[in-house]
């Protein structure tokens, strides 16, 4: 299962490719990381249509908000589940995204045992 | 008739020797000589009348001179007590619009501090997994395995450290901002410096407009040299320049809705130094909606904002303009209306 991660913070890529490297090894899961709002819909835009399932993606990111790239896939990849991971778990970051059509909302400091939980529950409804 | 001439035509007239043609044009050239005397004590008395009359009017004038003085005494002194008054209140303000640049800055402080530290609790919580991990290798006696999960813990270390001392700078940073102007001069790496206030400024901006999709850029030029600067005060000037530049921006966008699919053009702010042989330039520019040829001279002026109120206090820029005065520089602003706006700032090396 592809998962993509979306986050302005490059460490992001080492830190979640080892928290999750038991899954990967095992080949459940796939992960993908784009940098900013634009780079993820380029990396999803270049598969059609795309193989990714999951996108996880901060929102307070240069250019792109997250909450902008959740409308956008939205529109462009309807298939495509979309949580967010921000610092900021205000009622109206949570608000928008929920109405918005997000899965889940995660806040940061992630917590990892939900993370896992939630992508283990989608990887046993492929 | 005057008794003297009356006494000249009486003896006269005495003489008999006068005929009567004489005498008769003597009594008429006596009479007419009486007369215009008649009109010079007239006149005379007259000018005696204005002369008091002009002494009084004199007299009244240097008393209500006198009195105007002494009002004009009082206010000189009220003046030069509301002129200590406003001193006190502009340093008060002053010191107030520090902490409100402060104050604006302590979102975007926590975000930026949150960052490094959720990176450093959990790149130490990985790698207490793998030291488990490795342990378990260990048992097995898989060499291959062991060395790779010891790497891997090297290069997360390696990341504690990095984001720790990102924290770190960030509560150097903010601690720097807080003090009031008595920062020393020292050799400063402009680009870093640049690099460092550009992103606070802009996650500070974020995380009060929420709906903001700008962005920022740096251009930086790798061959600057070190510049003998006060860092914090420097700082607070590109501070108080990314303000208003991502102001101007999210401005222009609610201004015009669908602005940004209309025309393609993200509300950008550029960052960008360069080395110009005898000075370093820094400039920051905006894609807003420009500053109006009416206000231009204005802007540095203190207390000028074109921010409602209770949103700016006008102190802004002309701080800034002190800051950059204060180290021999210059500091330029031009702006296209509905394209953009560049502040220029100028140090000598």
């Amino acid at each position: 299962m592809k998962i993509l991660f979306v986050d302005d913070e490059k460490d992001v890529e080492a830190l979640f490719r080892q928290k999750f490297r038991k899954e990967i090894k095992s080949g459940e899961i796939e992960l993908a990381f784009a940098f900013s709002g634009k780079e993820a819909l380029n990396v999803l835009g270049d598969e059609n249509p795309p193989k990714f399932v999951y996108v996880f993606s901060d929102i307070n990111m240069p250019g792109m908000s997250g909450l902008e790239l959740l409308d956008q896939i939205k529109i462009r990849f309807p298939n495509i589940q979309v949580s967010m991971i921000s610092a900021y778990g205000d009622s109206e970051n949570y608000d928008r995204a929920m109405n918005s059509g997000a899965k889940g909302f995660f806040t940061k400091p992630v917590d990892f045992e939900r993370l896992k939980k939630e992508i283990a529950e989608m990887v046993k409804n492929q | 008739m005057n008794i003297h001439l009356q006494h000249i035509l009486d003896t006269l007239l005495q003489i008999e020797a006068i005929t009567d043609e004489q005498r008769s044009s003597l009594n008429k050239t006596l009479k007419e000589a009486d007369k215009e005397l008649t009109i010079l004590e007239f006149k005379l008395d007259r000018t005696e009348k204005v002369k008091r009359t002009t002494a009084i009017l004199l007299e009244e004038t240097i008393e209500e001179l006198e009195l105007k003085r002494k009002a004009i005494e009082e206010t000189n002194s009220a003046l030069q007590r509301s002129l200590e008054d406003l001193k006190a209140t502009q340093s008060q303000l002053i010191q107030q619009e520090k902490l409100a640049s402060l104050g604006q800055l302590t979102a975007g402080i926590a975000h930026e501090i949150q960052n490094p530290l959720n990176f450093v609790n959990n790149f130490s919580e990985v790698n207490n997994e793998l030291i488990d991990e490795q342990l378990e290798e260990i048992e097995k006696g898989d060499l291959e395995e062991i060395k790779e999960l010891a790497l891997i813990m090297k290069e997360n270390s390696e990341k504690i450290t990095l984001h720790g001392k990102r924290a770190d700078a960030i509560v150097k940073g903010m601690l720097e901002h807080s003090k009031t102007g008595s920062g020393k001069k020292e050799p400063t790496n402009l680009n870093a410096l640049a690099e460092e206030f550009s992103r606070l400024a802009f996650n500070s901006f974020l995380a009060k407009n929420k709906d903001f999709k700008g962005e920022y850029k740096l251009e930086l030029d790798p061959e600057l040299p070190l510049l003998e600067v006060v860092p914090q005060d420097i700082g607070k000037v590109l501070l108080n320049l990314l303000n208003n530049a991502f102001y101007a921006c999210a401005e222009q966008r609610k201004d015009l809705s669908g602005f940004e699919n209309l025309t393609g053009l993200t509300p950008t702010v550029t960052v960008s130094t360069k080395n110009l042989g005898d000075k370093i330039q820094i400039s920051v520019k905006d894609n807003g909606p420009g500053i109006p040829e009416a206000i231009k001279d204005k802007i540095f002026q203190p207390f000028f904002t074109t921010k409602p109120t209770g949103q700016g206090t006008g102190l802004g820029l002309s701080l800034s303009y002190d800051i950059i005065k204060a180290h021999g520089g210059e500091i330029h602003v031009e702006s296209k209306p509905g394209k953009l706006t560049t502040f220029e700032i100028l140090l000598l090396m």
